[in-house]
């Protein structure tokens, strides 16, 4: 007979983790890497399978390609943390592309190209987050809806016509590298730090957790719901700006109706290949990124092995269905999606 | 010694048992949950489950369902035939229906649908709708119940719902029914109405096994108790050796008399510390007021569909007031709660536990140390809103040992601890802010009795210390046990006040007779503590239930 008040009651589901008291179990560790170990297997196998994959400038290539994906994704792992959605992205990242060239084309406004991208995107992107957060309307209505009309600005205020400037004042971003590292990969990687350290180890991170994980939870222990979810689409909206100065300074152009078509796939692939779950709460930042590298390093290998541009697509789309089926399988214990 | 010698059972025990289970062991990773465990029930009879959460009984029941499956080595026999259970379906041919807490039904679909769930009648490829309707009528009417089998079941009540899955049950023809707590969400109405049918299916032969962890109720209603403890069978009793202190007992394996008392003193008593005055919402509550101080435990009792917690939500801010005003004490003395949401509330120093952990309070997914901090996190910030990890840690760690959280580490899941853990979680996070008010919204359901002593033990010293306590609580021995004062709601507006009397049974009578309306409060009860200007029209609603 033991006194059973005192000793440590296990809990009896399957996903309970080990008995050892005070360590984080092997099991639980595996659990974290989450995706990296496919990465790894895909960098591996392109490896050996073509010459030129590991190669420095085959890396620098992956790298900036992608760059701007994994800057939209940034943003999407914010909104997705909430359990909403920004279907918006590649249409915001158009629209601010085409305001970036236009004032790089204006004598005046030349030197505020860069701002006016991202205030372009900060704006759209607060009236994501105010309708969602203040109308309560559904983050994938509201944001199929600005995908639509937003799309339709952008061609508007373009023109419809591509907008091509090739003396901006911005090109180094696109173009130049600092060190042997491009802009872009450096913008991108500041981006991915900046995000990790405002979800990991802000106030405002443990309240966007706390919104995705349970809003009504959140609410009552006092957390302002409407000022996350503000904050997030604001963020995402700011970010696809961004990324559409990005892309803007690459193709010294930019054009309203074909820039940015499904740019908003990739990055919700990117976002749920590394681990977040669809319906908010759990994730992370960097799982994003080795989702967004699986995604790049997949394309790259696919197009040195010679794979034509169609089986690229079929290939990837497995990948990814694989990729989540595998993670979902190796998580069977938890209860959320 | 309890012991498992029927032959002074008074049920219909001379044909062999109906279910035997033996030899039952479940590991899952890392845990043994069940270990050689034996359970026997005869037909006719209600045999009771008892055991802290953490003991087996779920598992056991989902063994028995067929969700689970037990490692080799077990036996269960039905009707003196062995048996292997392997899946819901083939339970459910055995004959076995188990009816969980969170009920399994299809709020969207129609009452007939939901019992023939799994098993719909078709003609020619199509369902026939109408056909399962007719089908169900008669097993409805048997019932007693009141709604049709048409009805949609999102319109249902709890108990309505309930009697929906005791329908599938005996619809098949089921013999053997498990029921885990299925009074928790009840009222004392309902439970009657659901007792009597127990018996009556009793009566017609089915092998009832009911988990519990309430005593009036074991006592109102089994034949046979058995008691697991630790994944262990420890024992079972029939009704002549049945006593509330040997169950408890069993089940701790060290004695609880004096589980619920009272030990924080009445004199250390001091300022209100929480003034309401004529809250209500405009539909469930109706112009409340009273009067909390600090060191002071108020019940808050009443029926089921009472307003209880639509009065606490108001006061809290959780829900939005129509009219009344919440006060705080002050330096400045009472001062006025701003209107606005929970946040005004915290700041306040009013902390609030809500009814549901699970669905309003926990964040399943996230960590011990997470779900601790969530609120102090923001008062403990460093610069550019930095989160102040070393103080989350020694946070996590100090509460864990002072309430007690049985945790492999910080970093485990919330969603993974037993229910008595996890409202220690919660109730961590709250104290944490050092309240001067707490609210308390059942803080014991579903919670083991290990884990609701420790929980006593606390609002004790809690009160002792000079926190005013609001308790709402549906289990009378705890109300009546740990509070100074008892208020009584009824029908959305407060019905009365109860004064310890000398012995708990008659406080809990005088409770329970105004809760239904079968009392009208004592002469000299005014209601509210003093008429504040204005509040004439709400000092008239109070006291027009006086008389």
């Amino acid at each position: 007979m033991h006194e059973s008040i005192t000793r440590p009651v296990p809990s009896t589901g399957p996903a309970a983790p080990s008995a050892s008291l005070g360590r984080i179990t092997t099991q639980e560790r595996l659990r974290a890497l989450g995706m990296l170990p496919v990465l790894v297997l895909l960098c591996i196998g392109f490896t050996v399978l073509t010459e030129n994959f590991a190669g420095w400038q085959n890396l620098s290539i992956i790298a900036q390609q992608a760059s701007i994906n994994m800057v939209l994704a940034a943003g999407m792992t914010f909104v997705i943390l909430t359990g909403g959605i920004d279907l918006s992205v590649g249409s915001i990242l158009s629209i601010s592309a085409v305001v970036a060239m236009l004032a790089s084309l204006s004598p005046q406004l030349g030197m505020l190209s860069v701002p006016a991208a991202l205030l372009c995107g900060l704006l759209f992107g607060i009236v994501n987050g105010a309708l969602v957060a203040f109308m309560k309307l559904p983050p994938f209505i509201v944001t199929l809806g600005t995908l639509t009309a937003v799309r339709g600005l952008a061609r508007l205020v373009g023109n419809d016509s591509t907008i091509y400037n090739p003396d901006i004042g911005f090109a180094f971003i696109g173009n130049a590298e600092v060190l042997g590292v491009p802009w872009l990969v450096i913008i991108a990687f500041a981006v991915v730090a900046l995000s990790w350290f405002v979800l990991r180890r802000t106030v405002l991170g443990l309240q966007i957790y706390a919104v995705g994980g349970n809003a009504e939870a959140a609410r009552l222990s006092g957390i302002k719901v409407w000022v996350v979810l503000l904050f997030v689409y604001a963020v995402s909206g700011l970010l696809s700006g961004l990324g559409g100065v990005m892309s803007a300074s690459r193709l010294y152009a930019a054009n309203g109706l074909q820039l940015g078509q499904s740019y908003e796939l990739d990055a919700i692939a990117a976002v749920i290949l590394g681990g977040t779950s669809f319906v908010g709460g759990t994730g992370s930042i960097v799982g994003t990124l080795v989702g967004a590298l699986i995604i790049a390093v997949l394309s790259n290998g696919l197009v040195l092995l010679g794979v034509s541009d169609i089986w690229q697509y079929i290939i990837k789309g497995l990948v990814i269905i694989g990729a989540v089926a595998l993670d979902r399988y190796r998580r069977k214990g938890s209860a959320r999606t | 010694m309890p012991s498992s010698d029927l032959s002074d059972f008074s049920g219909a025990c001379a044909n062999p048992p109906l279910l035997a289970l033996r030899n039952i062991c479940k590991t899952f990773p890392g845990v043994r949950a069940l270990r050689n465990v034996e359970l026997t029930a005869y037909a006719g009879e209600v045999h009771a489950l008892m055991g802290e959460n953490g003991a087996g009984k779920s598992t056991l029941m989902k063994i028995l369902s067929g969700a689970y499956t037990a490692d080799p080595g077990g036996e269960c026999h039905i009707d003196g035939q062995r048996v292997e259970i392997d899946g819901p379906q083939s339970a459910r041919d055995l004959g076995v229906a188990v009816i969980y807490q969170e009920l399994s039904l299809a709020p969207n679909l129609s009452v007939a649908e939901n019992i023939y769930l799994g098993r719909a009648l078709q003609r020619r490829g199509l369902v026939a709708r109408g056909e399962m309707a007719r089908a169900c009528e008669p097993t409805l009417t048997r019932l007693g119940a009141d709604f049709s089998p048409v009805a949609c079941v999102s319109s249902l009540s709890i108990a309505q719902r309930q009697l929906v899955e005791i329908a599938r049950a005996v619809h098949f023809e089921a013999r053997i029914l498990v029921m885990d707590e299925p009074t928790t969400p009840l009222s004392t109405h309902e439970t009657d109405r659901l007792f009597a049918l127990i018996r009556q299916l009793r009566g017609e032969g089915m092998a009832i096994l009911y988990i519990s962890h309430r005593m009036a109720e074991i006592d109102e209603l089994a034949d046979r108790v058995t008691v697991l403890r630790d994944g262990c069978f420890v024992g079972t009793l029939d009704r002549d050796h049945l006593s509330q202190a040997a169950l408890v007992k069993m089940m701790v394996g060290r004695d609880l008399s004096g589980f619920y008392t009272k030990t924080h003193g009445q004199s250390r008593q001091g300022e209100v510390m929480l003034s309401v005055r004529d809250v209500a919402d405009g539909r469930r509550v109706k112009g409340c007021s009273f009067d909390l101080r600090a060191g002071e435990v108020l019940g808050l009792a009443g029926l089921v569909g009472a307003g209880r917690t639509e009065l606490a939500r108001l006061v809290f801010g959780a829900d939005v007031r129509t009219r009344g005003e919440v006060r705080i004490a002050s330096p400045a003395g009472l001062v006025t709660l701003p209107p606005g949401g929970p946040r005004q509330a915290i700041d306040a120093g009013i902390a609030y536990l809500t009814e549901d952990r699970k669905l309003q309070g926990l964040f399943l997914d996230q960590s011990v140390q997470e779900n601790i901090n969530l609120i102090v996190a923001a008062r403990d910030a460093l610069g550019l809103g930095r989160l102040n990890r070393p103080a989350a840690r020694r946070r996590t760690t100090e509460a864990i040992d002072t309430l007690g959280i049985r945790v492999a580490h910080a970093q485990v899941n919330v969603g993974a601890l037993s229910g008595g853990n996890q409202q220690k979680v919660m109730l961590s996070r709250l104290l944490e802010i050092q309240p001067r008010v707490l609210i308390l919204d059942e803080p014991t359901r579903g919670v083991d009795i290990g884990a609701k002593s420790e929980i006593y033990r606390l609002i004790n010293a809690l009160a002792e210390s000079g926190v005013a306590i609001l308790m709402i609580s549906s289990e009378l021995p705890e109300v009546v046990g740990l509070c100074d004062r008892v208020l009584v709601m009824r029908e959305g507006a407060l019905a009365g006040e109860v004064r310890p009397a000398s012995s708990a049974a008659e406080t809990q009578e005088r409770i329970i007779a105004l809760a239904t309306g079968a009392a009208q409060p004592a002469a000299d009860w005014t209601g509210t503590p003093l008429a504040a200007p204005g509040n004439a029209a709400a000092g008239n609603a109070t006291s027009s239930m006086l008389h």
